[in-house]
């Protein structure tokens, strides 16, 4: 029987489960609930844990890296501008391989200001050379979660949860929490080969000159890349326990007839999914999540666009003056692929902007517009900006939504 | 799947009031979402929070834009724009106030229950959610008012449950049952 | 380095020539039979007469091998791990330049989680410690975590090529506050840290010179002692920076103890403790002069003499608010002595 949780609450009890004896954070909206409510878990002492309450995210990072490398399983949580804060701690954490896992309640960078969700902070640090997952649903937040911890001490690559901030973070919904057994048998006890200890002493952290710095990027571009592996079996090995899998690297639905594909990630999937069903009239799409960001899934993407003519983005962040991230990064990967289907990349519900139903109609009308391609915010409201500001060739799509009988 | 939309005032228990809806219906095996209109809205500031609930399983996260129901926390919102908005033809319109509001340009089906007077009586606090909720499920019989009580059990304990089953006996006791009931096929309805 | 010491005339031991003190104790054969714990081992690639090599050799002299090291970004980062090697015999991290006391933290934590005993030290210097790391080692102090933070006090951005710091003293040029004709180097005052440390509920800060080692090694092992967090201030010359012989490092180093104007003093919960004292304070001069960082003060103008003055008011303010003016025998690099004991006297 599933429970009602808030995601954030329900984030916290997966945290919890996985038996963490180190957390530090720092609190910022969206992320503030699941660091309440771990920190309430340690005040009950239902949680054996130590919660280091810290001064900034750039502590609250340094403090999860200091105590991964003394040996203990360390979890943070940020958003936001705490990601940006984090930054430079998060490429060290990555580059010391240093296993801890981090929530992101995603939300969108100032200025101008907005507390709202969008993905533009775990985007910022897409080359931090962490282990980026997204979540399409709280449940699917616990699960991950739970797999992100044995990932981690597999890889020694820490990781990064991504859920959209209030969107999951504040939403309540059932949720079936694993018992404390099935995490146990799916997680071993935490260890650290490197692990700071007097007995065998080593230095972390070395001053790496020319002669080796290329080499220390190179294992560690190829240790992303072999996480692959680690991230899959994680998943299948839940399923196995639980009978809950969430794609493993790239999920793929719908059918091999479709000739017209979405790809996004994070919680919008769910609604481009009801859309489709609540619009059976339109053509058929094959809808594409994107679960792991990095390491990307090139291979996966190139084997799902199997038969699609074209493939649309949406995504929740973008490089203002370049265009999509994700729309580069798939380009990249169907380059040269013989009947690559056409991209068309979109932002889409930035800042918190509300993606409705209606959204998908939108992206099934420019898939099937003759012309387009070219990067665009699909649901900017041009009619609230200046003459001057407007951009035509900044978009938005010109294509209006496609007309169906049946309407939601 | 039902959809509602639930107006108040920062510090009014609006989240609150989504989350039991929900929970409420999570509790009767139905699957249910409850999010607030995300904000940073401070106490008094008018808010918005959302439940969406259905039999069947969903997977939509987008904000309720035609609800089936608008459960109004303060009559005085009515006023503010865009609190009516986008309620279904035939939705309800369930709004606390201590008399019934001036009924020009209020949807026919609505009700007025003075919720608040409701919860000083029963809590000695001036918190009209879980009052609200109790008419509610009278008039649409969606769920048991039990399902409602379980869901408070998670939050409360001892003499404030037992003070909020008595609130929402009372408050249940005012309204028609049953009023607004929706045919089976809406309810279920995808 | 030793020799620079005896050159200048205080330790007993060698103006004696045999190492024996007017008790009888023979000191030399009593330090070889000590077995000393060598957690900086030599061959890294400090600059000569480093300061800081010496002094961090010696915190961990007296801490001992139970420890782990969290290292600032720095010089003594730089020099002692150039990949793969490295100088440390103790567990040793190096993160970021200003997340020394955070990553210390995170460590100290850890260990108490798994029931360790390890004593965490956070080694740093003063631009991690004054300037950009200063945050870092409030919280880590607000929240009281056994960790022992040392500071290596060069007093200014060595490890950049001498930049100016929080700590940069007074009228000293260095690369971004140097001596021009309208600038006679750094207008700021160093930033009085302890003070600012003690504000802290702290249980145990204190200052060090690497001129008087056992002093230094007596307070690391005092601090290590204490159950909660404990700073130490040492100060340590930068020839390269100071603009001084390599050989004379110590020699330096004591004159700024001599003239008042760097106070070896100790604080529990901002009480003053203990204080090195001074029994003929000399002239600041004799420690400016022996610097080219001060030498554009010594030259025939209203300004320079201005300054010269204002040191020399701050050296005497230091000697009057902690009470330095001792009346018995010079300080002796004998484990300390003659430090005087006040048992909390309040200070200034």
């Amino acid at each position: 029987m599933p429970q009602a949780l808030e995601g954030s609450q329900a984030i916290a009890r997966a945290v919890a489960l996985c038996r963490p004896q180190v957390v530090a954070a720092y609190p910022i909206t969206p992320q503030t609930h699941i660091v309440e409510n771990i920190a309430k878990l340690v005040a009950d002492g239902a949680l054996e844990c130590e919660y280091v309450s810290v001064e900034s995210e750039h502590s609250a990072a340094s403090v999860v890296l200091g105590a991964a490398a003394a040996g203990a399983r360390a979890y943070t949580a940020s958003a936001s501008q705490g990601i940006l804060l984090m930054g430079e701690v998060l490429y060290n954490i990555a580059g010391l391989r240093i296993p801890l896992v981090l929530t992101c309640a995603n939300r969108a960078l100032s200025a101008p200001l907005s507390i709202w969700n969008d993905q533009q902070d775990s985007m910022a640090v897409r080359d931090a050379g962490w282990i980026q997952l997204y979540c399409a649903g709280n449940q699917e937040a616990v699960d991950t979660t739970i797999q992100a911890f044995r990932i981690t001490q597999e890889t020694e690559l820490p990781v990064m949860v991504c859920v959209d901030g209030f969107t999951l973070t504040h939403t309540l919904e059932p949720i079936e929490l694993p018992s404390q057994e099935d995490v146990d048998r799916f997680l071993p006890p935490f260890r650290f080969a490197r692990a700071l200890d007097p007995a065998q002493p080593l230095s972390l952290g070395t001053l790496v000159s020319p002669d080796w710095f290329t080499e220390a990027r190179h294992s560690q571009h190829g240790a992303l890349l072999a996480a692959a592996a680690n991230i899959e079996a994680a998943d299948a090995d839940w399923a196995a326990l639980t009978g809950r899998a969430w794609g493993g690297l790239l999920e793929v639905d719908g059918p091999a007839a479709a000739r017209i594909g979405i790809l996004t990630l994070g919680s919008i999937s769910g609604t481009l999914q009801d859309a489709r069903a609540a619009w059976p009239d339109l053509p058929p799409v094959r809808l594409l999540r994107l679960r792991a960001f990095r390491p990307f899934p090139a291979a996966a993407l190139r084997a799902a666009c199997e038969g699609l003519e074209t493939l649309v983005v949406l995504e929740r962040a973008l490089s203002p003056g370049g265009g999509g991230i994700v729309t580069a990064e798939l380009c990249a990967a169907l380059y040269g692929l013989d009947a690559a289907p056409a991209v068309r990349g979109f932002a889409v519900g930035l800042g918190g902007r509300d993606v409705p139903l209606e959204t998908y109609r939108r992206a099934v009308a420019a898939a099937l517009a003759p012309e387009g391609g070219e990067f665009a915010v699909l649901d900017v409201d041009l009619d609230k900006l200046p003459e001057a500001d407007r951009y035509p060739e900044a978009g938005p799509c010109a294509a209006p939504p496609v007309d169906s009988e049946s309407s939601r | 799947m039902i959809e509602v939309r639930i107006h108040g005032r920062g510090g009014q228990g609006n989240v609150a009031a989504a989350y039991l809806l929900a929970g409420a219906a999570i509790g009767e095996g139905w699957h249910a979402l409850a999010f607030p209109a995300f904000g940073a809205e401070r106490r008094g500031a008018p808010v918005a929070a959302f439940a969406r609930m259905d039999r069947r399983v969903f997977r939509r996260r987008d904000q309720v834009a035609r609800p089936h129901f608008l459960i109004v926390q303060d009559v005085a919102l009515l006023h503010v724009p865009g609190v009516l908005d986008g309620l279904r033809p035939g939705g309800g319109l369930l709004i606390n106030a201590p008399r019934e509001p001036d009924a020009t340009a209020l949807p026919e089906r609505h009700y007025t229950v003075a919720a608040t007077q409701l919860a000083r009586t029963h809590l000695g606090r001036p918190v009209p959610n879980t009052a609200l909720l109790a008419v509610f499920l009278t008039l649409t019989g969606l769920l048991p008012l039990d399902a409602l009580r379980r869901a408070l059990a998670g939050r409360f304990h001892g003499a404030v449950l037992e003070a909020n089953t008595r609130l929402i006996e009372a408050a249940a006791a005012t309204a028609p049952s049953g009023a607004w009931a929706m045919e089976k096929a809406d309810a279920a309805g995808a | 380095m030793c020799g620079a010491a005896g050159r200048f005339g205080v330790f007993a031991m060698n103006e004696s020539g045999n190492g024996t003190q007017p008790g009888g104790v023979d000191l030399d054969a009593l330090r070889r039979r000590q077995p000393r714990f060598q957690g900086l081992d030599g061959g890294h690639r400090a600059c000569l007469g480093c300061a800081q090599a010496l002094a961090a050799r010696l915190v961990l002299e007296a801490a001992g091998p139970d420890v782990a090291v969290a290292n600032a970004t720095g010089c003594l980062e730089v020099f002692t791990t150039p990949w793969p090697e490295s100088a440390w015999r103790v567990p040793w991290l190096h993160s970021l330049f200003e997340n020394a006391g955070a990553v210390a933290s995170g460590m100290e934590t850890a260990f108490k989680a798994q029931g360790r005993a390890v004593k965490v030290l956070a080694f740093a210097g003063d631009g991690g410690t004054f300037d950009i790391g200063f945050q870092s080692l409030s919280g880590m102090i607000e929240r009281h975590h056994d960790v022992l933070y040392v500071c290596y006090d060069n007093e200014a951005y060595m490890n950049t090529g001498v930049q100016r710091s929080s700590s940069t003293p007074h009228a000293a040029a260095t690369t971004t506050s140097p001596a021009g004709r309208e600038r006679l180097g750094k207008r700021h005052l160093k930033k009085d840290i302890l003070s600012i440390v003690a504000a802290h509920h702290m249980p145990y800060a204190a200052t060090a010179s690497v001129a008087y080692p056992s002093d230094l090694r007596k307070k690391v092992r005092r601090a290590v002692a204490v159950e909660g967090p404990t700073f130490l201030l040492i100060h340590s010359p930068c020839p390269l920076g100071w603009g001084h012989d390599g050989a004379k490092s110590i020699e330096v180093a004591r004159l700024a103890i001599e003239t008042g104007l760097v106070p070896l003093i100790e604080l529990e919960r901002g009480e003053l403790i203990g204080a090195m004292p001074i029994r003929e304070a000399r002239p600041v001069t004799d420690y400016l002069k022996a610097q080219a960082r001060f030498r554009h003060l010594f030259v025939d103008t209203p300004q320079a003499h201005r300054e010269l003055e204002h040191l020399q008011a701050l050296a005497d303010h230091n000697i009057e608010i902690y009470g330095l003016r001792g009346t018995g025998p010079d300080p002796r690099d004998t484990a300390s002595a003659d430090t005087v004991r006040r048992g909390g006297a309040r200070w200034a």
